[in-house]
């Protein structure tokens, strides 16, 4: 009776270990009160991405170099169905921090395209018109740095005085409604 | 003595099945919010090749999902083709591909390219598959029946009834210009296909 009872613990254990471990990826998805670890991009040749992020020459940036208080990083894919039916409620958000001078110049937002290339990337800038900077992110270095998230998934971030990207906000696919969803953005963030 | 035993054993035999079944529903149930299902690593490539660049490519006539049908010769003298074979719909590469073409019509338009899409899955599933798409703007056929005879007659048939996630070039003239019988777990950059179909042009 007894060994029968420590057979039962034993694939019990097993059974809770596979149900405690399956969704887990390499890293971590960012959550809020975690500090973002450093993404490197490369500067845009684009004049007015260069003028927008606040960046100059050539070579490569940092997010914390970007001339903003707030960073909203859009992870996104090309060739995602629910990217391609959020990208016009994203640019939405773009045009209500526009058009807010509390929020115009404190708030900058950026794509990373997961997996995609620069010609992909491109594709997904003009069908849309996204008049934010995008960033292909080819090897998905990036996407697995922030814990290979599904997309689109936005992650919001402070940039303290020391460089470092505090998050204070993360989301999962899209949002209803722009003007709401940066209320909320806003509240977070403390601005 | 021997009734206790059975009770005991079915208590047993029960509390294992439900947590398993805990398990693997637990870790599903993320994916099933998209319907896509989840498909493990497969070996990249499982069919032998039947075709090669200069081959003329083998007609072939299929239902479209948009209904009645498409016929490969239809376009010869008129537009180049490129044929898109992903091995199923509702899976995670495939759910991907076809829609980042459908924002890159203007890519195909500038090489006089015609795309057309196919999977051995039936009509219904294909139709329910790029309906979630926004629609494709593209034909998408079905090589259900006989089943994947057109992706058997082009090489790329695996042998779970599949097809190989292919790309195929074909010009005006009808002769296979480009073979790009793709990693099936990996998507093939767009920047391959253009490159090919700027060839067409000198």
């Amino acid at each position: 009776m007894t060994k029968r009872i420590l057979i039962f613990f034993a694939a019990l254990a097993i059974c809770l270990a596979v149900l405690t471990n399956a969704p887990v990826a390499s890293e971590q998805p960012p959550t809020t009160g975690d500090v973002l670890e450093s993404i490197t991009l490369p500067v845009p040749q684009d004049q007015n991405a260069k003028n927008y992020l606040g960046v100059t020459g050539e070579g490569s940036f940092t997010i914390s170099q970007i001339k903003a208080q707030v960073v909203i990083i859009e992870i996104f894919n090309m060739y995602c169905n629910n990217c391609q039916r959020e990208a016009p409620r994203v640019n939405e958000l773009y045009q209500a921090v526009g058009k807010n001078p509390n929020q115009k110049g404190k708030i900058k937002m950026i794509g990373i395209g997961v997996g995609n290339t620069p010609l992909e990337v491109e594709v997904f800038r003009k069908t849309y018109g996204v008049p934010f900077p995008l960033f292909p992110d080819e090897d998905y270095s990036i996407h697995k740095a922030t814990g290979e998230v599904r997309t689109p998934y936005f992650i919001g971030v402070k940039i303290n005085a020391d460089g470092s990207l505090s998050v204070f906000h993360t989301k999962e696919g899209g949002f209803q409604d722009p003007a709401q969803f940066l209320k909320q953005l806003v509240a977070a963030s403390g601005l | 003595m021997l009734k206790r035993k059975i009770i005991y054993r079915g208590i047993f035999m029960g509390a294992i099945a439900v947590l398993c079944l805990a398990a693997v529903t637990y870790g599903a149930s993320d994916t099933l919010k998209d319907n896509v299902y989840q498909v493990e690593q497969l070996k990249p490539i499982d069919s032998v090749p039947k075709l090669k660049v200069g081959d003329k490519a083998p007609d072939f006539t299929l239902p479209a999902v948009s209904g009645g049908k498409v016929t490969l010769s239809q376009y010869r003298g008129k537009k180049n083709v490129v044929i898109s074979f992903v091995p199923a719909a509702w899976t995670p590469v495939c759910s991907e591909q076809w829609p980042g073409y459908n924002i890159a019509k203007t890519i195909f338009d500038r090489y006089n390219a015609q795309l057309i899409g196919i999977t051995v899955d039936n009509i219904p599933t294909l139709y329910a598959w790029t309906n979630q798409m926004g629609q494709v703007w593209f034909p998408a056929l079905s090589d259900f029946w006989p089943h994947g005879a057109v992706a058997d007659t082009y090489g790329i048939l695996r042998s779970d009834g599949t097809s190989e996630r292919a790309l195929f070039v074909i010009d005006k003239k009808g002769i296979v210009r480009y073979v790009d019988i793709h990693d099936i777990n990996k998507r093939p950059p767009l920047d391959d296909l253009v490159k090919e179909l700027e060839k067409l042009k000198k």
